[in-house]
């Protein structure tokens, strides 16, 4: 375990190297959130009634930390697909590392980066008069944060089956991109759900994304409209956010496991 | 009886129908070298990925160090440093990083790594490059780096898989020296090569494969001694359906032809006119001969003469190896 655990770090570090060698690899987690949340409360704001009160900005910005989280999660499929498609895989197959080591090293890289991303968004909320709550202060902001980055870890162990299931870094960006705008769009990040057709209601509400959004919002301290729904994700955010969580690292984990050991042997 | 470092029975690997390695059978001592010598497309890469653990055998089966290649797999990745064609590092990483992690993930401390890093990039020439991206480097300095990244842990058994494919002749006689010394430090090496010269150079001793078989082992002596003397090689104008016929009171032995029977070669006790002989006896038929050779024989008859097939030459471009296959 302890030889495990060296593996990750030793791993870990060199996925931060590839980072500090081609930083726009991290646009994804800087210039998007910053564009995406100026983009949103700037379009949407004006417009977008909070039922239950509130300012449209307060209610957006547990959204877009979840959204900017999920979707960063294409990332790891990009990378776990770029791995496979490179010399330094064969190297990796002749040491004495187990695969899960090298899928940690890249799940514990993201969870980096999604703090750096996280903060991001929080950081260009403040500039743009966003204000947490009174009621948990700052420690509710970073338990929101906390409940956020953890789903995305989930996520980037999903993204990595992804990554490991196709054939190039190519399609792994178009599929992952997909499937995750679909998830982080179909949620409340953005809208509260109450104004949704009722057959998209029902998924947004159960969509785990919509969990950790108003796991964020509750935690910060901001307006959630979705307390009023009466659905169990929505009475039970963080509960609900959590068991996810949980629920996707017990599926995906072993899987992606399983792909790359599959995808490396022949 | 030395101890077997490397040993493979009947090893056997097919890819849906295509089969890559039909049964390969190998016994290499401690500290000795085995070359493998084959034509691109004969099942040596395979074996390599089988016995390095990269690639599960269809059947029979395989020890490194007396372990089991498949059962042992993770124990066999900590006593092998494998080199294969294409260079297995990474681009971003500079060449002390690359080594630094392979020797972390191969359990070395940290400063261990980093000063058998260092001695290392010295030792392959690559210090002043140390700290530069690998994706800069030359063709000859990633072969190099790779080799070297093999060697970080110092495993007793390497695999070294065309080790020289590719490069300049500078780059492949370094090679060779680097090679030299690892034997001499008590290494055992399996190499893998389409040069004979390579193979005579370099190991004690040699097995031929084509089309996923061993079809000779021994020494390079044992192997020339086997074909004989002396060679007759003749190469006609063009194909013609008598000059075997014609050959057959001069030569010694059966004829190989090549090029669709434009080349025949077979062994022939020299003797005083037997150039002017052989000729004749061509040009009686009407076969009209272009160039005629008695020669001493080399691996590249050894091989001609097992697989009926030119060995390829040391200068052959990676399209002219795939000739052969095809």
């Amino acid at each position: 375990m302890r030889a495990w655990l060296g593996d990750v770090a030793v791993l870990t570090r060199r996925n931060l190297v590839h980072i500090a060698r081609e930083p726009f690899q991290l646009s994804d987690v800087t210039v998007q959130p910053v564009l995406f949340t100026l983009l949103f409360t700037t379009l949407f704001g004006s417009a977008m009634v909070i039922p239950g009160g509130g300012t449209y900005k307060g209610f957006a910005i547990g959204g877009l930390v979840t959204m900017n989280l999920t979707t960063s999660g294409v990332g790891t499929a990009i990378a776990m697909a770029s791995d496979l498609s490179k010399g330094v895989m064969n190297r990796f197959r002749t040491l004495p590392i187990s695969r899960s080591a090298v899928l940690a090293g890249r799940t514990v890289t993201d969870v980096l980066s999604s703090v750096l991303c996280g903060s991001i968004v929080l950081l260009t909320g403040l500039a743009i008069g966003w204000r947490p709550g009174s009621g948990h202060g700052l420690a509710g902001v970073a338990a929101g944060l906390g409940v956020a980055v953890a789903f995305s870890y989930a996520v980037s162990w999903l993204t990595a089956c992804l990554g490991l299931a196709v054939k190039d870094p190519e399609s792994a960006q178009a599929v992952g991109l997909i499937v995750l705008f679909i998830g982080a769009f179909l949620s409340s990040c953005f809208v509260p759900t109450q104004g949704l057709p009722h057959w998209l209601r029902v998924f947004a509400d159960w969509n785990p994304v919509s969990a950790v959004a108003n796991s964020c919002r509750d935690l910060f301290g901001n307006p959630n409209p979705s307390a009023l729904t009466h659905t169990f994700p929505a009475q039970h955010p963080v509960l609900f956010a959590l068991a996810s969580t949980a629920a996707i690292v017990a599926v995906c984990a072993p899987l992606a496991t399983r792909l790359l050991r599959v995808r490396t042997t022949d | 009886m030395t101890r077997l470092m490397i040993e493979a029975d009947g090893l056997h690997k097919r890819y849906g129908k295509q089969v890559a390695v039909e049964r390969v059978d190998l016994a290499v001592p401690a500290g000795t070298v085995l070359g493998v010598l084959g034509p691109n497309g004969a099942g040596k890469s395979t074996t390599i990925r089988m016995l390095t653990t990269m690639t599960r055998p269809d059947g029979g089966t395989g020890r490194v160090g007396g372990l089991d290649i498949v059962a042992r797999a993770r124990a066999v990745r900590r006593i092998i440093g494998v080199t294969g064609q294409d260079a297995s590092l990474d681009d971003l990483l500079t060449g002390t990083q690359n080594l630094v992690m392979v020797g972390q993930l191969s359990k070395l401390p940290r400063r261990t790594a980093q000063a058998r890093a260092a001695e290392l990039l010295d030792h392959f020439g690559l210090s002043e490059a140390a700290g530069r991206p690998v994706k800069t480097y030359s063709g000859g300095m990633r072969r190099r780096l790779d080799l070297a990244a093999s060697l970080v842990a110092r495993p007793p058994v390497l695999f070294l898989d065309e080790p020289t494919t590719g490069l300049d002749p500078t780059s492949r006689q370094q090679m060779w020296a680097v090679i030299r010394r690892l034997t001499a430090d008590g290494a055992t090496v399996l190499l893998t090569t389409q040069y004979l010269d390579e193979a005579e150079a370099l190991a004690d001793s040699i097995v031929v494969v084509d089309h996923g078989t061993v079809i000779a082992t021994g020494t390079a002596s044992e192997l020339k001694a086997r074909i004989g003397g002396e060679h007759l090689e003749v190469t006609l104008s063009e194909p013609h359906p008598d000059a075997e016929r014609a050959l057959a009171p001069l030569i010694a032995g059966p004829v190989h032809t090549a090029d669709g029977g434009r080349r025949l070669v077979a062994p022939a006790a020299p003797r005083p006119g037997l150039a002017t002989a052989v000729i004749r006896a061509l040009d009686a038929v009407g076969a009209a001969v272009d160039d005629i050779e008695v020669h001493h024989p080399s691996l590249d008859d050894v091989f001609f003469a097992l697989t009926g097939k030119p060995a390829a030459p040391v200068e052959a471009a990676p399209a002219a190896g795939e000739e052969v296959v095809a």
